[in-house]
């Protein structure tokens, strides 16, 4: 129990995908434009891990070693491919949002990254923890650097304003975005240091 | 006239890795060194130009034609995968000089989110092959001089005395703030 705990804790702090080992910068930096936008886009990463996840360690015994990434990448195309026509259908003013970013969580190699070298190797259940913890660490750092952004640049939070009109708004547009995740590696760099 | 608006848009006013954060990985990953960087700027080049032509024609003549569009995810991805892998054995063979100045990117290329970006993106805006062609090598264009301009100023930051908790990444993800900073100027232009 106390192992499967860890399994979906780690993704948070310990490992964040984001904040430590460094995957998936291109969504970070190009959706997080408002917390909403960040955890959107942070639930559908989640999605397609997770999925990716179990039915890559439901078949790991039937995929000969050689074509295994070409398979893997094929799994992952099929739940994106989802996820877009779901977001279409359901959430079109997010999905327009969103835009280009959604077919490209095929390429986000924590994907990948978790389907190679945890879900091929695994138990279904830890597979499947293993996704869900890593997505939603991944859902936390987009919604964390999306709500900083947010503040700062336009004085809300999940378009709830705190402080009336503009901030600095540079912090909406592309270099904030940079320099905002900068400084949340760092302090995330710090916190992980001290414990 | 219309190439040279896709031209300069591409490179300086919508530029790919500061301005659309696609190909992010490879631009903090690879940009320590200038000629590191010149060489993962000419992969990209080489298959992002390759992968757009292909991607268009399978585009129009396959998943247009027959009504599948929402198979594109599917079908680029591998498409790309598959055009990566064969560059990259078709170069050892027929030019090895330029398979040992490529070679060690080409398989990082395949999870380059700018390749497949790019692709997208000819669809999207409607270009037709040509314009696609031009967009692509602008693209690359300006993938490697953002590329190139960063690894130029990584180069003297390990010179600097930075704060330990700044060290690594996070002052290169500052620096290519700025960066972006200096490029929102061209804003406008266009």
């Amino acid at each position: 129990m106390n192992k499967n705990l860890q399994t979906l804790t780690r993704g948070f702090l310990k490992e964040n995908p984001v904040f430590v080992l460094l995957l998936g910068l291109c969504p970070t930096l190009g959706v997080t434009t408002s917390a909403i936008n960040g955890l959107g886009m942070g639930l559908a990463t989640t999605f397609v891990l997770v999925m990716a996840n179990l039915v890559v360690s439901l078949i790991k015994n039937f995929i000969p070693d050689k074509v295994r990434i070409p398979s893997f990448i094929v799994i992952i195309a099929s739940f994106v491919t989802i996820v877009e026509l779901v977001m279409q259908g359901y959430a079109p003013a997010l999905f327009e949002q969103l835009g280009l970013f959604i077919p490209l969580i095929v390429v986000n190699c924590i994907v990948l990254g978790r389907a190679e070298a945890f879900a091929s190797k695994n138990t279904i259940g830890a597979s499947l923890l293993d996704g869900l913890g890593m997505g939603l660490g991944f859902a936390f750092a987009l919604t964390i650097l999306g709500a900083v952004r947010e503040f700062l640049g336009s004085g809300a939070i999940f378009s709830i304003k705190i402080i009336p009109g503009d901030l600095m708004l540079v912090f909406v547009l592309a270099p904030g975005a940079f320099i905002a995740l900068a400084y949340l590696i760092a302090i995330s760099k710090k916190i992980n240091k001290t414990k | 006239m219309e190439y040279i608006i896709i031209i300069i848009s591409a490179i300086f006013v919508n530029n790919i890795v500061l301005a659309q954060f696609l190909g992010i990985c490879p631009f903090v990953g690879v940009s320590n060194k200038i000629s590191t960087s010149l060489g993962m700027g000419g992969a990209v080049l080489f298959v992002m130009t390759l992968a757009t032509i292909v991607t268009w024609l399978i585009q129009t003549y396959i998943l247009s034609a027959f009504g599948i569009q929402f198979l594109q995810t599917i079908a680029f991805i591998l498409v790309i995968a598959a055009l990566v892998q064969m560059v990259e054995i078709i170069l050892k063979k027929v030019s090895p000089g330029l398979y040992q100045a490529l070679g060690v990117f080409l398989p990082l290329i395949t999870t380059n989110c700018a390749v497949l970006g790019v692709a997208i993106l000819t669809i999207q805006k409607d270009y037709n092959l040509m314009e696609g062609v031009v967009f692509a090598i602008a693209n690359a264009g300006g993938f490697a001089l953002a590329m190139w301009i960063f690894a130029g100023i990584r180069e003297h930051l390990e010179l600097m005395e930075v704060p330990p908790i700044m060290r690594g990444v996070p002052i290169a993800l500052v620096v290519a703030g700025i960066l972006a900073l200096a490029f929102m100027g061209f804003t406008g232009i266009v």
